[in-house]
This record gives C-alpha cells, structure tokens and sequence, in this order.
C-alpha cells in the first residue's frame, strides 16, 4: 500500500512542477497574454521565422496549432469550443467550408498586397471573386519516376502506368479522388466526371493497375520514393520537390490527358476572435519578400507573382512546378462533388484496393 | 538448469534486440547530418540545439508528459473502484454487460471516441484544451486498468478476506491490508498500460483539443505531410534516455527503501 | 459487503454513464442516418454487401493471428522473466518502447524493413537474397505483434509471477516431466492472465489501422480502416457508426463467449 500511495504522491508532485514549467515558459513567450492570433496549418508548412517576425512587427503573439488533414480540421471548427483566427484549408475544402457557413468573408480593402497575387489563380470555381480565401501555396497530381528505374518512360501519358514491365513497382497515394482521378483522366473523361458508367469503367481500368500497384500509402511515400523503394509514383507536386531534392534520379511530370490542379489559400473561420489580426496576418504572407522567402522554406509553389520574380532561376524558371498557363489550362481543379458522390468515390476507391491480383 | 539458463537468456536477449532495434534507429539517424531518415551522410548535434531552441516543442513536451502522469494516476483509481465492483457483481450476467461495456472504448475506433467525446464536450459546454484532453485520456484508459486488475482479484482466494474479517479487520482495512497488496502487480500494470495509451494517442487529442494546447502525437503526426524533421528524432532520443534513467533509478531507489523495510520487518507486498 | 460495493460502483458507473454509454447511444444515434441526414437502415444493409463483409472476414482472421502471435512470443519471454534477478526492472524495460511515439516507430519499420533496409542485408548475407518484406501480410502481423506484446506480457508475467514454486517442485517430485508440469499445472493457474492478455490484443486488433496503410501499404482493409475513412474523408458519419456497432456488438459475443469463468467459478483450477 506504501508504495502505491509513494507512486501517487510522486506523479502528483512531478505533475505540478511540470505544470509550472510549462506555465513559466507560456508566459515567458507571451501566450497568455490578452493580444494574440491563433493559427490552424498543416505542420510545419510555414517557415517558423516569419512568425517571429509577424509577432515583432504588430506585437500580437501568434499561437500556432496544426492539422493533418483537411476533414479533421473542419470537424474542429465545425464543433466549435476553440478560437480559430487563420486556416488553410484546400480548394475542395474551402468550397465546402463555404457551404456550411463556417467561413467569414475577407475584406480586401485591407489587403493591399493582394495585388501581387497571379491573376490567374484569383477567383477560382470554389471561392469566385476569392470573398472567402486568399491564395497560399498551389500544386498539380503527376507522376514521380526515377529514370534509373523504368526503363524508357517518361509517363506523358497516364497508361503508361499500365505497363506489365512496371510489376509491383508503383506507389499510389492513399486518396481516393486523386487515385478516381487517374483512372477517369487516363480513359479521357473529366476528374469531376458523375457519369456512373464512368466510373465503374474507370474502376474496372484500375483493377487492372493492381499487379503493378505495390502499395498505397500516405505522406511516407516521399521516403518510400527517395528511397528507391519503388520505380514510380502517383503523388502531389510539392511531395515531388521534396523527394528530387532528395534523390537526383527523380523526375517528376504531369500526363498530358489532364491532372488535378490544387490550392491551399488563407481563411478566416467563423470561430475567428481577433478579425483585424487575422487579415494583418494574410497582408503580411502576401508581401512579396515575405512570400519568397517562404517558398524556399516550404518548397511548395508560390501564386505571388512578385515573389516569384525575387525567387533565383532555378526554381522560378523549373516548368514542373511552375508550368506554363496553357498547361495548367488543361488541368482541373476539384469539384465540390457533394456528400453523396464523394461517398460514391470512396466506395469504389475502397473496392480497388480490397481487389486482389 | 544451466543450459536452460542459456537458452532463456538467448531467448530474452532476443526479445529485447526487436524491441529496441526501431528505437535505435531512430537514435542513429537523428545525428545524420543529411536529414532524412535514409543515406546517413555524417554526424552531427544540430537537431539536438534545434530542439532546445525550439520554445513551442519544450512546451508541447511539458503538456504531452503532464497529461500522461495525472491521466494515468487518475484512471488507475477509477480503474481499481472499477475492478472491485466488478469483481464483487455475482450475477454472471450482470458481471459480462459490465465487462463488454468496459472493454468498448478499447474496441472503438480512435477517430469515433474521438469524434464522440468532441460532441459530449461541446454539448457540456467545456473549453476545449487542457481539461477536455485531461478527462478524455482518463476516460479511454480506465478500461485497460481493469483488464489488468481483474484477473488479479480473480486469482485471490476469499478465504483471505474471511481470515482477515474473522480477524477482526473492518471493510476498509480488508480492502487496505489485504485486497490492495495483492492486486498491486495488476495496479501497476494498469498504470504503466494508462501511460502507455496516453502517450501514444493521436486520434482522440486531436479532436478534443483547442486553444493552443497541442499534444506531442498531434504534433508529429501533423508534421507528416511535410517530412518529420530530424529534431523530431532528437527529441525522442532525449526523451527516451530520460526516460530509462527515471525507471532504473525508480527501480532502485524503491529496491534499497523496500530491502530497509523488509529487514526492520515489515513486509513489502 | 452490500454497501461497500455500492461505494466502489458509485465513481465506475459515473465514468460509464459519461464515456461509454452517452457515445454508444450517440453512435448508434448516427448510424441510422445517410450522407444527407435521412433517417435509413440503409448503412447496415450496406455492410452486409461483400466488400464489408470480406473486410470483416479480414479484420478477424488478422486480429485472431496477430493474439496468436503475440501469445507464443509473450508466455516465454514472460515465463524467463519471473526467473530474472531484477525481473520488474526488465519488466518495465519492455514497456519502455512503446512510450516513443507509434508514427516514429512505424517509419523505422519501414527503414528497416525496405528494399536496401538492414533487414534485406541481413538476408543478403545470409545467401538467401533481397526478399520484399515491406507491405507483406509478414510486415504486418510483425509489426501489429510488436506493438501489442506488451499488452500480453503484463497479464501473463502478473499471472506466472503470483505461481506458487512449491506447486512446480511438488509435480516435479512426483515424476511429472517439465511439459507434463507445464500442461497441468502452471499453464492452468495462469489461464486468467493469458484470457485478460488475449482480450487486450485481440479487441483493439480488430480495429487497427494507420499500421494497415504505413506497414501494410493499404494491402489489408480492415474495419478499423474502413471507419477512420468514413469519419476523415467521406465525412459519412452514418456508415462509420454502423461498422462501429457492428464492432461493439462484436466484442461483447467474444466477451460472453470467452466469460470470465463459469458461475461461482473463482479460480483457474476449477
């Protein structure tokens, strides 16, 4: 009995310093101040410098929270009981967002560095006119293939995946519209297709992958790839810059029967308690050194144009992550596709990999 | 014997080198200069200073650790009351629906224990953060304590108890003298299990966290998307070291102080 | 004894009511409803379709292997243990690993375990050659056992450890052999703690995932995947609840079949 009421004493006491350590260093770093923003992102998609800067300049203390998928974070600020400020949901997302009333509109007059945004990645299919999100950071679907690997492919077209030489030699990323995606792109039909027989069609077609499909996994396909784990693989562009950062063998291209185009942009959620911060804190990531140097932390591709001119050549001038505009015009962003299809996709996403070879 | 000495020491051994062998891993790489978890270029301690200027990952560490000692504590207490009620149920009936119900957190699904307490605690009114993460952790490891206890009290003879009362001992000394002492293996277990899951959790933290107050798992799973950095390593590598200093000096100290008493006389179970 | 029970009930029942009833009754709430808030039996008939039904078939053959497994790694490593000098400090060393975090863990996995992995080299050197170990069903259930062992470990070495030594003499003097001893006697005493480890791997196993995508490459579905989609990326609450009770009801069979002794039944022995 001693020696558990010891243990019990002891937690407690070591709890309680640990408590007040934590709470020293809190205060120490201003967050229980009264003057603060609080931003929801994916992990470590922002260079953490410009923070401090940020906090220098305006005097606000930004507490930074992250998520690691979109869903997740729009059950949080859907349920409410937090305090969101900022958030950087993705295209689909945004226009769902939308739907469901959980975004405040973002007043551009107090956005003059708005201007350097790229015209053409303003006012967009899920947010017109961008009342409700200002760009972040933009990317394609391609394939990743490691030229020491797959012989003479260069995947211009989605098929040659289908290639029997690739046997169990390619990844897929674990998503179910970009895997649908592939296979209706592949048959020539539209990534947003609703046509029911084309997607059993597209199904069937992936079915047919699975010999060469060696796994479907999720971000640690980038270490999988750079590790030469296998010859090729379906992932976004910004995963792509990693892996060929990483491994020279890597080239990355977009198929040319189409490919989703993505974006990430700034919102304001209804959970929003200091409006005014928030919209200083979008003004701030668009000015254009600002921007610059956070691309080069990211890695991503950046839709400021004025950014994108300080940027050195090699990553301004690389047409894989910053293809011409008649490219990008032959590439689709998702469509808010509805509960039900969505449902639909996954369904058949989920038949494809309980399929066996 | 001695040769099957040998034989289990191997076997131990063994054990012991799968056990460990991702943690040394993940050891080696988080002094790799190159910064991947592949292709070791050279040695290097940068990710050790990244971590001790990391201000918001001290804080987040702090959290992960508190959460983890007072849930586990807490729950173990709930996890004992649990056990004995159980164990006293004669009904055999009665005695399975409480079990099947104790063990549906454990079968449940993270995202839907999460995604439920996210609901209770927005229906309750709780400020998500410290609190939320707090109760939930308590919540899903009470069951686990049980589990651990319960065949304790199951292997106990009820002849003890009948000795102790005839004895004269009323409830509260049967339960401290008698019934505790010999649960306390199952005890520990559940407390060591309760940390285990507290540690470990992603899912649940996640959706019932707010405000600021992040957990280590939510923070590193977040950090997938764009490459668990090395510090990441690093941090792990101290806080694993720290971590066997405390359970061999816990183990030892609590030898030398039991080994006093058990010499003065009084036993230690 | 009346009261005092109720005294032990009073703080177990409240954490019931609160953390295990009010979400079954908000699950099963959910399950009858669609993607559109319609109220439907739709999501149960939907799991009785063979996509869901393979998958359960999946989920239960693996959790059933991944006990196994660990059952037949666990009772020796437990059993050596009790004979141990400092047998609680190695006992807490093997629950030491699992405190690092499981995403970490995972991803040395599949360092280890890839194509230019150690594991490979090892079998390279031993002139048997570079084997894809990565996202086998071997993979798997290695590493599923690996996280769970721990769990059967603590049961069974509180179990063995509790074993009276006079009762393993008293066979051996009466000419048993150590299989004979092991069989009738100590195996016996110890049933308890191997049922309590076999529910604490068997029932979360059921429900597993992330290892499924990481460690299995999305090769094994289970339904604790099929879930984790419905709720993070369809956003179809509805069916994921449905699984969800499927699940529960589920455990509680294999609790009511696997009961905890028979009526009156205290002890292992009887």
């Amino acid at each position: 009995m001693k020696q558990l009421v010891n243990l019990f004493v002891s937690v407690l006491v070591l709890s309680a310093v640990l408590l007040f350590a934590t709470y020293r260093l809190n205060a120490s770093e201003g967050y229980s101040g009264g003057n603060t923003l609080t931003i929801f992102n994916w992990g470590d998609y922002i260079d953490p410098d410009l923070i401090a800067e940020f906090e220098e300049q305006t005097g606000i203390t930004v507490i930074y929270q992250t998520f690691d998928s979109n869903e997740a974070m729009m059950t949080k600020i859907e349920q409410g009981g937090t305090t969101f400020d900022i958030s950087v949901p993705s295209d689909y997302a945004i226009s769902k967002m939308k739907e469901d009333r959980l975004l405040l509109p973002i007043d551009h007059a107090k956005l003059p560095n708005l201007k350097h945004i790229d015209p053409r990645f303003m006012n967009l299919s899920f947010d017109p006119d961008n009342a409700y999100s200002i760009p972040y950071f933009w990317g394609t679907v391609g394939v990743v293939y490691n030229r020491e690997l797959v012989g003479d492919h260069e995947f211009t077209s989605w098929n040659e995946l289908w290639d029997p030489a690739l046997h169990n030699d390619i990844l897929l990323v674990d998503g179910a519209r970009e895997v649908m995606g592939m296979g209706l792109n592949s048959l020539g039909y539209s990534l947003n297709d609703k046509n029911e027989e084309h997607l059993q069609e597209a199904k069937r077609k992936l079915n047919e992958l699975t010999p060469n499909v060696k796994a479907i996994v999720g971000d640690e396909i980038k270490m999988l790839l750079a590790n030469e784990e296998a010859a090729a693989g379906v992932v976004w562009s910004g995963d792509a810059a990693e892996m060929m950062w990483e491994n020279e063998n890597l080239d990355y291209v977009v198929p040319e029967e189409g490919s989703n185009v993505w974006f990430d942009n700034m919102v304001i959620p209804t959970t929003a308690k200091n409006i005014e911060g928030a919209h200083e804190f979008i003004n701030f990531m668009l000015d254009p050194e600002i921007a610059a140097r956070n691309t080069e932390y990211v890695g991503y591709s950046t839709p400021n144009a004025a950014a994108l001119a300080l940027l050195p050549e090699d990553i301004s001038g690389d047409e894989r992550f910053y293809p011409a505009p008649e490219l990008t015009d032959k590439l689709e962003v998702y469509d808010n596709l509805g509960k039900r299809m969505l449902s639909h996709y996954n369904e058949l996403f989920l038949e494809f990999k309980m399929h066996r070879k | 014997m001695g040769r099957n000495n040998l034989w289990s020491k191997l076997y131990l051994a063994c054990v012991f080198l799968v056990l460990y062998s991702p943690i040394a891993y993940l050891v080696f790489y988080s002094f790799n200069s190159g910064g991947t978890m592949h292709g070791f270029e050279g040695v290097t301690l940068d990710w050790y200073k990244e971590v001790f200027q990391d201000t918001r990952l001290l804080i987040i560490v702090l959290n992960t650790l508190v959460i983890a000692l007072l849930s586990a504590a807490i729950s173990t207490i709930f996890g004992i009351a649990g056990a004995l009620a159980i164990h006293r149920i004669r009904r055999y009936r009665r005695k399975n629906a409480l079990l099947s119900l104790n063990n549906v957190l454990i079968v449940s699904p993270d995202v839907i224990i999460g995604a439920s307490f996210l609901i209770l605690f927005t229906i309750a009114g709780i400020q998500l953060g410290f609190t939320s993460v707090l109760l939930s952790h308590i919540a899903f490891s009470v069951p686990i304590v049980v589990l651990m206890i319960l065949p304790k009290l199951q292997e106990m003879s009820p002849t003890l108890i009948d000795a102790a009362r005839d004895l004269g001992a009323n409830n509260w000394n049967v339960l401290s003298k008698v019934v505790i002492p010999f649960i306390k293996p199952g005890i520990f277990a559940g407390f060591f299990m309760a940390l285990t899951y507290s540690l470990d959790d992603f899912a649940v933290t996640f959706f019932v966290t707010g405000n600021g107050y992040t957990t280590l798992s939510v923070e590193i799973y977040s950090r997938a998307r764009q490459g668990i950095s090395l510090s990441i390593n690093a941090l792990s590598t101290l806080i694993f070291l720290v971590t066997i200093v405390l359970v061999v000096g816990y183990y030892f100290i609590n030898r030398r102080n039991g080994g006093k008493r058990a010499r003065l006389g009084v036993p230690t179970q | 004894m009346t009261k005092s029970r109720n005294l032990f009930l009073v703080p177990y029942l409240a954490w019931m009511v609160l953390f295990v009833v009010a979400p079954i009754v908000l699950i099963a709430y959910y399950s009858l409803f669609d993607v559109d808030g319609r109220f439907t039996f739709d999501n149960y008939t939907k799991f009785l379709s063979p996509v869901y039904l393979q998958m359960t078939l999946n989920s239960f053959w693996y959790a059933l292997l991944i006990t196994v497994f660990s059952l037949l790694v666990a009772y020796p490593t437990a059993y050596f243990l009790t004979r141990t000098k400092h047998k609680s400090l190695w006992l807490l060393l093997i629950i030491v690993p699992s405190w690092i975090n499981l995403l970490l863990k995972a991803y040395a996995f599949i360092g280890i375990f890839g194509t230019y992995g150690f594991a490979n080299k090892v079998l390279e050197l031993a002139g048997i050659g570079t084997k894809q170990i990565l996202f086998t069903d071997f993979s798997f259930v290695f590493v599923s056992v690996y996280i769970f062992i721990p769990f059967m470990i603590l049961p069974v070495y509180n179990a063995l450890d509790e074993l009276n030594p006079s009762l393993i003499y008293a066979s051996r003097d009466l000419g048993a052999s150590p299989w004979l001893t092991f069989r009738k006697v100590v195996f016996p005493l110890t049933l308890e703690g191997v049922k309590a480890g076999c529910q604490a791997v068997f029932i979360p196993a059921l429900s597993l995932f992330m290892i499924t995508r990481l460690i299995a490459g999305n090769r094994v579905i289970t339904l604790g995947t099929a879930i984790e989609q419905h709720f993070l990326v369809t956003q179809d609450w509805g069916m994921g609840s449905a699984i969800a009770v499927v699940l529960i009801i589920a455990m509680a069979v294999i609790m009511i079949l696997t009961g905890s002794g028979k009526r009156g039944a205290l002890h292992g022995s009887q």
